[in-house]
C-alpha cells in the first residue's frame, strides 16, 4: 500500500499526484521531486544501450528513514514514482512491478481517451480509483 | 420564498445530487419551524439522535454545518447537517471535505413520518436508477409536501444548469407530480426555453422511471415530436427522441438507436468501422457537455480501450452524453443495460445495416449477448479488464462453445486415419465438455481424443475379435499348413513367421513369445493369440502374419481399420521383418517349436534339425523369396501408414508448440521483469 503514488511527465512536471491525506503532503511532495534526480540517473546509465533494453522498472530509488521510493519509467519518459511506508516491510518487488503495472495500463487508458490533453493534469476517475485500491486507506 | 431562495443558497453551497435534494427536502419540511427560513431546532435535534450517531458526532455536525455559529439551523446548515451525517453514519470523519463526495443518504431510526421512511427505504444515491423507488414512494406520500418540493427543485436547477460539476447534476423534477398544474407548467416551461441544451432538455426530461406512466407518458410524446424539430434542427447530438417510457434510462430505445446509427453514419459511413478518437472527440465536444464529463463518458464507453469507437461503443457514448444533457448524473460505471453484451467485439460485429443491427441493441442484454453470439461467434474475445470478469468468462465461453463444436465437428470429419496413435489421456476427451479450454487446445486434442475415445472403446472388445478373425484363419491355415506339408509343411510354417515374427524385431523377442505361447494348448491357439495380444501387440501382428502370405495383407488392413495400436504393431512388425528375413532360419524353428508342439503333439522337434540338413535348400530358398517380396509389400505399406502417422504427430506438434509459446506469453506477463 502506497503511501504516496505520482506520475511524472516527460518534462518532469507532475501530471498527477496523490498522497494518503493525514499527512504532510509536502513532504512528499519534496520527495518525489528528489526522486527525479535518481531517476535520470538511473536511465542515463543505462544509455549505452537501446531503450528496448532498458528496464521499465527502476525499483528501489532510494530508502529514506520513513519510507522508501519506488520508481518506473515508460517508453516515452514518463515517470511513476511510489512512495510506500518503510514499517509496511511486507511489500515484495512483485507487488511493487504488480502495482506500477497497474499504473502503467491505467494511464494508458488515460492516454487513449481523446478528450484527455497530454500535458494537462490528469482528472480521470478511473485513474483515480485505480490510485485509491493502491493507496493506504486511512480512516 | 424565503425557504426557497434560502434552499437554493444552501444547496447551492454543496452540491446535492436530485435523490439528496428529494430527500433533504422532505427532512427539512418534517423540521418546518415556525419562523421561515429557521428550522426547529427540536425537530432537528430530534432528527439527528434519530441518525444514531454519537452524541460527539452530532455536536461536531452541529459545527461544522455553522449552525452553531448562527444560532440556528436555517436550510444551508440543515443539508450541510445532513450530508455531514451521512459522512458519518458511512465512516467518514466529521468534516466539510466529506461533504463533497458522493455520499449515500443519512439514514434515519425510528422516523414516524412516512415520507422519511420512504426515503430511508430508497438508499442509493446519485443513482437514477434509485430514483424509480423514490418516485414510486412519492406517489402515495404528501401532496402539498410535494408541491412544494415541486417548486423548489423546479427552480433550483435554474441557477445550477451553467456549469456543473459531476456531483451535483441538474436535479430532475420530480415525476411523480402528475399534478395536472405541473404538467401545464411544464410544458409552458417548455415552450418558453429556446432549445438549449440542458434548459430544454431538463424541461423535457423526467423521463422515466416510473410509476404512472399514464398521461404523463402521453404528455412525453407530445412534447417529443416538437422538441425533436428543433434539435434536428440544431447541433446534431440533440436527439430529444427521448422516449423514456421504459422504467430504465439507460436502455437504448429503437428511435434513439436509429438517430445513432444515423449519426455514426454521418461521421463513419461503414458501421463495422471504427470512429478515431479525434473524431468522436470533435463530434462530442459539440454537445457542450464540460470537458471532463466527456471524458468520464469516453471512459465508459470505450470498453476495448483502444481509443476509437465502434458503432457499440458510440451509441453507449451517445447515449449517455444524451442522459447527461438531460440532467441524469454520470454513473460510475456502465450500467447494466447499457453494457455491451459480453460475446461482443468491435469490427467483425458490425458489417451490417441498421436495420440489422437495431434489433440486435434494442432487446434486453440477455438476447443481445444471444444474439451476438449467434451472430458472430467467432470473435476474438479481448479481455477487457474494466468489464466484469463474468463477461468474460460469458465471452470465452460462447466462443469456446462455437469452436468445440466447429472443432468437434472437423474431428469427427476427420477420419479415417484413426492415427491418433498415441494413446492420449482421457483428459483431453473432457476439455471438450466444460467447453473452458482455449481454442488451441480443443485443436490440438479434438482428434485425437476422439479417435482415443474411438480406440477405447474398441480396444476392450476388438482384441478377441481380431485374433479370432485372423488367428482363426491363421491357425487353421497353419494347421493346414502343417497338417498338409507335415514336415515341408513345418519347414513353410518356419519359413512363414520370419516375415511375421514378432514385431520386436530381436530374436529375444521370441524366446518370449515362444514361452507364452507354449503355454498355449493346441486347441486354444487363438486363445494364447489373445494373451499375447493383450500382452503384446505385435505378438498378434506376428500371428496374423504367421497365417499365412495371403493373409498378411489383409490381416494388415484389418490392422488398419482398427486401432493405431496395430499399426503400431506392424510397424513393428515390419521393423522386424526385415531383420528377420536376415535373420537364421533357427529363429523360426524356435517360433514354430511351440507351435508344432501345440498343433502336434509330438514330433516338431525332431523334423526341425532335419530341416537344415535335408531337402529344400531350394524350397527354402524360393520360400525366402517369396517371403521377402511379402515382406518388402508390407513394410512399403507400413512405411505409408507410419508417414501418415508422422504428418499427424508433427502436426499434432505444431499445435502443442504454440499452445506453448501463448502460455509462455502468459507467463511473462505474469512474471515480474527481470531486473537489469
Amino acid at each position: 500500500m502506497a503511501v504516496c503514488i505520482a506520475v511524472i511527465a516527460k518534462e518532469n512536471y507532475p501530471l498527477y499526484i496523490r498522497s494518503v491525506p493525514c499527512q504532510n503532503e509536502l513532504k512528499f511532495h519534496y520527495t518525489v521531486h528528489t526522486s527525479l534526480d535518481v531517476v535520470e540517473e538511473k536511465v542515463s546509465a543505462v544509455g549505452k544501450s537501446l531503450a528496448d533494453q532498458r528496464e521499465l522498472y527502476l525499483g528501489l530509488l532510494y530508502p529514506t528513514e520513513d519510507y522508501k521510493v519506488y520508481g518506473y519509467v515508460t517508453n516515452s519518459k514518463v515517470k511513476f514514482v511510489i512512495v510506500v511506508d518503510s514499517s509496511n516491510t511486507s511489500l515484495r518487488d512483485n507487488e511493487i512491478r504488480s502495482m506500477f503495472r497497474k499504473l502503467h495500463n491505467s494511464f494508458t487508458d488515460v492516454m487513449c481517451n481523446p478528450f484527455y490533453n497530454p500535458g494537462d493534469p490528469i482528472q480521470s476517475k478511473a485513474f483515480n480509483g485505480i490510485v485509491s485500491g493502491m493507496m493506504v486507506q486511512t480512516g | 420564498m424565503d425557504q426557497e431562495s434560502a434552499a437554493a443558497s444552501g444547496a447551492s453551497l454543496i452540491s446535492l445530487t436530485e435523490h439528496e435534494q428529494r430527500y433533504y427536502s422532505g427532512l427539512r419540511a418534517l423540521c418546518q419551524a415556525d419562523a421561515p427560513g429557521k428550522l426547529s431546532s427540536s425537530k432537528v435535534a430530534e432528527l439527528f439522535k434519530a441518525s444514531q450517531l454519537p452524541p460527539e458526532s452530532l455536536h461536531k455536525v452541529t459545527e461544522v454545518c455553522g449552525a452553531k455559529h448562527l444560532g440556528y439551523f436555517g436550510t444551508a446548515q440543515f443539508y450541510i447537517a445532513l450530508k455531514l451525517l451521512a459522512a458519518a453514519q458511512s465512516g467518514l470523519p466529521v468534516r466539510l471535505e466529506s461533504v463533497a463526495g458522493n455520499l449515500p443518504l443519512p439514514r434515519f431510526a425510528g422516523l414516524k413520518n412516512e415520507p422519511e421512511m420512504r426515503y430511508a427505504a430508497a438508499p442509493p444515491a446519485s443513482d437514477p436508477q434509485g430514483a424509480p423507488v423514490g418516485s414510486v414512494a412519492w406517489n402515495a406520500a404528501d401532496r402539498g409536501s410535494f408541491r412544494h418540493l415541486e417548486a423548489n427543485t423546479d427552480k433550483k436547477p435554474e441557477p445550477w444548469s451553467p456549469p456543473r460539476s459531476p456531483c451535483g447534476s441538474p436535479p430532475r423534477s420530480p415525476l411523480t407530480y402528475r399534478s395536472y398544474p405541473y404538467s401545464k407548467q411544464r410544458n409552458g416551461v417548455d415552450a418558453q426555453i429556446p432549445y438549449d441544451g440542458k434548459l430544454s432538455s431538463r424541461s423535457i426530461v423526467q423521463p422515466e422511471q416510473h410509476s404512472s406512466p399514464g398521461h404523463y407518458v402521453n404528455k412525453l410524446a407530445a412534447e417529443h415530436p416538437a422538441v425533436a424539430q428543433a434539435s434536428s434542427a440544431e447541433r446534431l447530438n440533440q436527439p430529444a427522441t427521448l422516449s423514456y417510457s421504459d422504467d430504465d434510462p439507460w436502455r437504448i430505445t429503437a428511435e434513439q438507436l436509429d438517430y445513432y446509427t444515423n449519426q455514426f453514419k454521418i461521421l463513419q459511413p461503414d458501421l463495422g468501422a471504427l470512429i478515431l478518437g479525434a473524431v468522436a472527440k470533435n463530434f462530442f465536444t459539440k454537445s457542450k457537455l464540460p470537458i471532463p464529463e466527456l471524458s468520464h463518458i469516453w471512459e465508459l464507453s470505450d470498453v476495448d480501450r483502444d481509443g476509437a469507437l465502434t458503432f457499440t461503443e458510440f451509441c453507449i457514448a451517445f447515449h449517455l452524453i444524451v442522459a447527461r444533457k438531460n440532467g441524469y448524473p454520470l454513473p460510475e460505471s456502465l450500467p447494466l443495460t447499457l453494457q455491451p453484451a459480453p460475446a461482443q467485439h468491435p469490427e467483425e460485429r458490425f458489417p451490417d445495416t441498421p436495420e440489422s443491427s437495431e434489433p440486435l441493441i434494442v432487446f434486453e442484454d440477455a438476447a443481445l449477448r444471444s444474439c451476438q453470439v449467434v451472430k458472430d461467434p467467432n470473435s476474438v474475445a479481448r479481455l477487457d479488464p474494466t468489464l466484469a470478469s463474468r463477461k468474460q468468462d460469458l465471452q470465452e465461453e460462447s466462443l469456446n462453445q462455437d469452436g468445440s463444436v466447429t472443432r468437434l465437428g472437423s474431428s469427427r470429419e476427420k477420419p479415417a486415419l484413426q492415427l491418433g496413435a498415441f494413446p492420449e489421456k482421457p483428459e483431453p476427451h473432457q476439455d471438450l465438455d466444460p467447453q473452458t479450454r482455449t481454442k488451441t487446445r480443443q485443436r490440438s486434442y479434438s482428434s485425437t481424443s476422439i479417435d482415443d475415445a474411438i480406440k477405447k472403446a474398441e480396444e476392450p472388445p476388438t482384441p478377441p475379435p481380431r485374433p479370432q478373425k485372423t488367428h482363426s484363419r491363421a491357425s487353421s491355415l497353419d494347421l493346414n499348413k502343417l497338417f498338409q506339408q507335415g514336415a515341408p509343411g513345418v519347414k513353410s510354417g518356419w519359413l512363414l513367421p520370419p516375415p511375421a515374427l514378432p514385431p520386436r524385431p530381436s530374436a529375444s523377442q521370441v524366446p518370449h513369445f515362444l514361452k507364452v505361447s507354449e503355454q498355449a494348448s493346441q486347441s486354444k491357439v487363438q486363445q494364447p493369440n489373445f494373451a499375447d495380444f493383450s500382452h503384446f501387440r505385435e505378438e498378434g501382428g506376428g500371428l496374423q502374419e504367421e497365417s499365412g502370405v495371403k493373409r498378411e495383407e489383409q490381416g494388415l488392413a484389418s490392422r488398419f481399420g482398427l486401432s493405431s495400436e496395430d499399426l503400431g504393431s506392424t510397424s513393428q512388425q515390419d521393423v522386424s521383418c526385415t531383420p528377420h528375413g536376415q535373420v537364421p532360419q533357427k529363429p523360426i524353428r524356435r517360433k514354430y517349436h511351440p507351435e508344432s508342439q501345440s498343433l502336434e503333439t509330438g514330433a516338431p522337434p525332431p523334423p526341425m534339425p532335419f530341416l537344415p540338413p535335408a531337402k529344400t535348400s531350394q524350397k527354402l530358398l524360393s520360400r525366402q523369396k517369396r517371403e521377402i517380396q511379402m515382406a518388402i509389400r508390407k513394410n512399403r505399406e507400413t512405411n505409408a501408414v507410419l508417414r501418415r502417422l508422422n504428418s499427424e504427430l508433427q502436426q499434432q506438434l505444431k499445435v502443442v508448440h504454440q499452445e506453448r509459446v501463448t502460455l509462455e506469453s502468459q507467463l511473462e506477463l505474469l512474471r515480474p521483469l527481470a531486473s537489469t
